[in-house]
C-alpha cells in the first residue's frame, strides 16, 4: 500500500508548477514535503487527490489511481482552511463525514471522541464562525480524519496554532500514524518535519532537490555543525581548511565544517590555548540543509 | 445513501431552515392571503369610516334634479345619499366642516342645462365626486335630449355601443374567449417564471459562492465530484422552489376559494383556469422546467467563478439582464404575439421558455416549431451543463482578486484533462 508518483509534471500554460517529480511514499509512514512558497506542494497534493490531472505522469495508491469512488480512504486538510461559517460543528462534521462514506451514527460517535480528545466538547452545538481560529483549525483537522482514512494529506497542519495546540495536534498525528495511517504533510517549519518524518522531499520550483530518508539526507549532506565555547579568542579558526563559516556568539563560536575530518583539525588547533568548556559536533539541522539547497538558487 | 442525494438533501434542508427563506415565504404567504381577502379588508375599513352611507347636501335653484340624480345613483349601487339643504351656501359650508355631510353640491343651470360645483373638506378622494359627476352627466344628457325633442328610443340607439365581433377564419385559431384566457395564463406564467428564475438562480449562485468564499469547497471537491455537486445544488434548489411554489399555490387556492363569493367574477375565470387546455398546461410545465434548468446551470457556473461573496451579484448581473430582456419582449409580445420579432426571438434558447410559451398560448403554432425550439433549448442546456461542469470544476480551485468573465478561460484551463 504505497503511494507512488511517477514522473509527474503539471503545467499551467507556460508555467511549470511541478516538474518531473517521482516519489514513493511508503505505507504507514509519515512523509514530509518541504519547500518555499510556490514550490508546488499544494499542486502536488491536489494532483494526488485527483482534483487536478497531471499534465504528464501517473499517481497511484496501492497500484490504482485515486478517484471519487475511493474518497472514503483519503483524508485532506487543505492549506486554506474552510468550513461552513453558519453551520454548527456537529452538522458540519456529520455532513462532511457522510460525503466520505460514513454513516451518521458512526460519525457522531467518532466526533464525540475527537472533541473529547481536543478538550472542546462544548463546541459541538456551536456555529463555526463563533469559534476562535485555533479551534476552527481543530474542527478542520477532525473533518480530515473523522472517517479513519488510510491516506491522510495535511497541508501545513500546524500553521497559526499556539505551542500547546501544536503539541496536541502533533500527538494526534503521531497516534494516527501508529494506528497505521499513511501520512503526507507539508510544512515550512523544519523542526516539525525533523521530529515527525522518516522520509522527506524538498521541492524547489516544482523540482525535488533533496529526497529520501531523513538520516540518509543528513549523512550525505556531509557538512556538520560544530559548537565551541572557550575563554579565548576563536576567530583564527575560520582560517583552517574545511571550515565553511564561522559565526561568533557570546560564549564562543559556531562553525560549519565540511566533514568530520575537519572537526579533528579544529580540535587539534584548539590544543594548548586555554580552557575549552564545550566542544560539540552536531548533525546538520534540516533548516541548514533547506537553506543551503533552496536558498542557494535564490542567489 | 448516494453522495449525490446527501448533497441534494443538504442543500435543500439547509436552505429550507435558513432565516431568509422562512421570512420570504412567510411574507409572501401573508401577501397572498391579504390579496385574496382584499375586498373583505377594504370593505371593513371603508365601512368603519362612513357607516355605509355618504350624506351629500344639495343646494341651488334646480329643485327637481335631486330625484333623478338619486335614482341614477341608486341604480349604480352607490352608497351616496342626497339631501336637500335648506339654507345659504355659507351655512352648507359650515355643515360640511362640522362633519354633518361629506360634501355639498351647488347646482346651477344655464339655458336649462344643469352644471354644479362640488365642495368637500378634501378633494383628494374622488370616488364620491366622480359618482355624482357621472350621475349629473346622465341627467344632463336626458334633459338635453328632451329639449331637442329627440325620441328617447333614438337617443338610446345613438348611445348604445356598436356591436363588433372578431372572428378568426383559420379553424384552429383561438377564439376571442380562448385568447383572453390564454393571455391571463401566459401573463401569470411569465411572472412566475421571471421571479422563479431570478430568485432561485440567485440562490444557486449564492450557495456556490458561499462554499467557495468560505473555502470549504476544497474539502467538498476532494470528497465528491464537482459535477455531482453542481447538479445536487441545481436539483436541491429546484426541489426547494417546487415546495415553495406548491405551498403558495395551495394556500392561494384555499384562500381564493374561501373568498370566492365576495369576488365578483371569480379570479379563476379571469385567468382562464376554469377550462384550461391540458396541452397548454403541459407546455407550461415543460417550458418552466427547461427554463429553470437553463438558468440554474448558468447561475451555478457563474457562482463557481466568484472568490468573494460580494462579487457574486456582479457576476450574475448579465444573466439577470437577459431574463429581464426576455420578460420585456414577452410583455410586448402579449399584444402582438404574431410579430416577426417575437417569432425569431422565440428560438433563442434564453428567451424560448417565455416567448415560445407565449406563442403556444396565444397562437396556433405548428408542432414542429415548438419541437424545434424545445430541441434547441435542450441542446443548449446539455451544452451549458457540459461546459458549466468543466468551468465549475476548474472555477472552484480558482481564487483571484478579480472575478470576471475572463476567469472562465482560466477555469477551463485548470480543469483541462491532458
Amino acid at each position: 500500500m504505497t503511494l507512488q508518483l511517477g514522473e509527474v509534471t503539471k503545467r499551467f500554460g507556460s508555467t511549470v508548477a511541478v516538474d518531473d517529480l517521482s516519489l514513493t511514499i511508503p505505507e504507514k509512514e509519515m512523509f514530509g514535503f518541504l519547500g518555499g512558497n510556490g514550490a508546488g506542494k499544494t499542486t502536488t497534493f491536489r494532483m494526488i487527490l485527483g482534483l487536478m490531472t497531471p499534465t504528464k505522469g501517473s499517481i497511484v495508491w496501492n497500484g490504482e489511481t485515486i478517484s471519487y469512488e475511493k474518497s472514503h480512504i483519503i483524508g485532506y486538510l487543505p492549506e486554506e482552511r474552510g468550513l461552513y461559517p453558519k453551520l454548527k460543528v456537529k452538522d458540519q462534521l456529520v455532513y462532511l463525514a457522510r460525503l466520505r462514506g460514513m454513516d451518521k451514527q458512526a460519525a457522531l460517535l467518532e466526533l464525540d471522541s475527537w472533541l473529547e480528545r481536543f478538550h472542546i466538547p462544548e463546541y459541538k452545538e456551536k456555529k463555526v464562525e463563533e469559534l476562535s481560529k485555533g479551534n476552527q483549525q481543530k474542527i478542520q483537522f477532525i473533518s480530515a480524519v473523522i472517517h479513519k482514512p488510510e491516506l491522510l494529506i495535511l497541508d501545513e497542519p500546524f500553521s497559526g496554532l499556539d505551542p500547546v495546540n501544536v503539541e496536541q495536534l502533533k500527538k494526534a498525528v503521531i497516534d494516527l500514524k501508529k494506528a497505521g495511517t499513511t501520512i503526507v504533510f507539508s510544512s515550512h517549519r523544519m523542526e516539525h518535519v525533523e521530529e515527525l518524518c522518516e522520509h522527506l522531499c524538498i521541492l524547489q520550483k516544482g523540482r525535488p532537490v533533496v529526497q529520501g530518508q531523513l538520516k540518509e539526507i543528513k549523512r550525505s549532506f556531509g557538512k556538520k555543525n560544530l559548537r565551541i565555547h572557550a575563554d579565548f579568542d576563536l576567530t583564527y579558526l575560520k582560517e583552517l581548511p574545511g571550515v565553511v563559516t564561522c559565526k561568533s556568539v557570546s560564549e564562543g563560536c559556531e562553525l560549519q565544517i565540511e566533514n568530520e575530518a575537519a572537526a579533528s583539525l579544529v580540535f587539534e588547533a584548539l590544543q594548548g590555548r586555554g580552557f575549552v568548556r564545550l566542544f560539540d559536533l552536531e548533525e546538520p539541522s534540516l533548516n541548514d540543509i533547506f537553506i543551503e539547497k533552496v536558498g542557494a538558487s535564490y542567489e | 445513501m448516494n453522495k449525490f442525494f446527501i448533497m441534494l438533501a443538504h442543500t435543500y434542508l439547509n436552505r429550507l431552515k435558513s432565516k431568509s427563506f422562512l421570512i420570504t415565504t412567510g411574507v409572501t404567504l401573508l401577501l397572498i392571503i391579504g390579496l385574496a381577502n382584499f375586498e373583505t379588508i377594504t370593505e371593513r375599513f371603508t365601512g368603519k369610516e362612513s357607516d355605509g352611507n355618504q350624506q351629500v347636501a344639495v343646494i341651488g335653484e334646480r329643485e327637481g334634479l335631486q330625484q333623478p340624480l338619486q335614482s341614477y345613483l341608486d341604480q349604480q349601487d352607490s352608497s351616496i345619499e342626497l339631501a336637500a339643504f335648506e339654507g345659504t351656501k355659507e351655512e352648507a359650508e359650515q355643515a360640511v366642516k362640522d362633519g354633518q355631510y361629506t360634501a355639498f353640491i351647488d347646482i346651477a343651470e344655464t339655458d336649462g342645462i344643469p352644471h354644479a360645483n362640488y365642495y368637500a373638506n378634501q378633494i383628494a378622494n374622488t370616488s364620491v365626486s366622480n359618482q355624482i359627476r357621472e350621475a349629473l352627466q346622465q341627467v344632463k344628457v336626458t334633459i338635453a335630449a328632451e329639449q331637442a325633442e329627440i325620441d328617447p328610443q333614438v337617443y338610446q340607439q345613438i348611445s348604445a355601443p356598436v356591436e363588433f365581433e372578431t372572428v378568426a377564419l383559420e379553424e384552429s385559431a383561438k377564439t376571442e374567449e380562448e385568447l383572453s384566457e390564454a393571455r391571463g395564463l401566459v401573463y401569470v406564467m411569465l411572472f412566475i417564471m421571471y421571479f422563479a428564475v431570478i430568485m432561485y438562480g440567485n440562490m444557486i449562485a449564492m450557495e456556490v459562492a458561499t462554499e467557495k468564499s468560505s473555502r470549504v469547497m476544497e474539502i467538498l471537491i476532494s470528497s465528491a465530484s464537482p459535477v455531482a455537486q453542481m447538479f445536487a445544488k441545481i436539483f436541491g434548489i429546484a426541489l426547494l422552489g417546487l415546495s415553495q411554489i406548491t405551498l403558495f399555490m395551495v394556500v392561494g387556492y384555499q384562500a381564493v376559494k374561501m373568498n370566492q363569493d365576495t369576488m365578483r367574477d371569480g379570479v379563476f375565470d379571469y385567468f382562464g383556469l376554469n377550462n384550461l387546455e391540458i396541452s397548454l398546461f403541459v407546455y407550461l410545465v415543460v417550458f418552466f422546467i427547461l427554463g429553470y434548468l437553463l438558468y440554474a446551470t448558468l447561475a451555478a457556473m457563474l457562482g463557481s467563478l466568484v472568490s468573494r461573496l460580494e462579487d457574486a451579484q456582479q457576476l450574475i448581473a448579465p444573466m439577470t439582464l437577459v431574463i429581464v430582456a426576455a420578460f420585456m419582449i414577452a410583455m410586448f409580445g402579449l399584444n402582438a404575439p404574431d410579430s416577426g420579432f417575437v417569432t425569431v426571438t422565440s428560438y433563442i434558447p434564453f428567451f424560448t421558455p417565455m416567448l415560445m410559451f407565449l406563442r403556444v398560448g396565444m397562437l396556433d403554432v405548428p408542432i414542429w416549431e415548438v419541437g424545434l425550439s424545445i430541441g434547441i433549448l435542450i441542446a443548449t442546456i446539455v451544452l451549458l451543463a457540459v461546459i458549466g461542469a468543466r468551468i465549475y470544476s476548474g472555477g472552484v480551485l480558482l481564487y483571484g482578486k478579480s472575478s470576471s468573465l475572463k476567469d472562465i478561460k482560466a477555469a477551463l484551463q485548470l480543469s483541462k484533462k491532458e
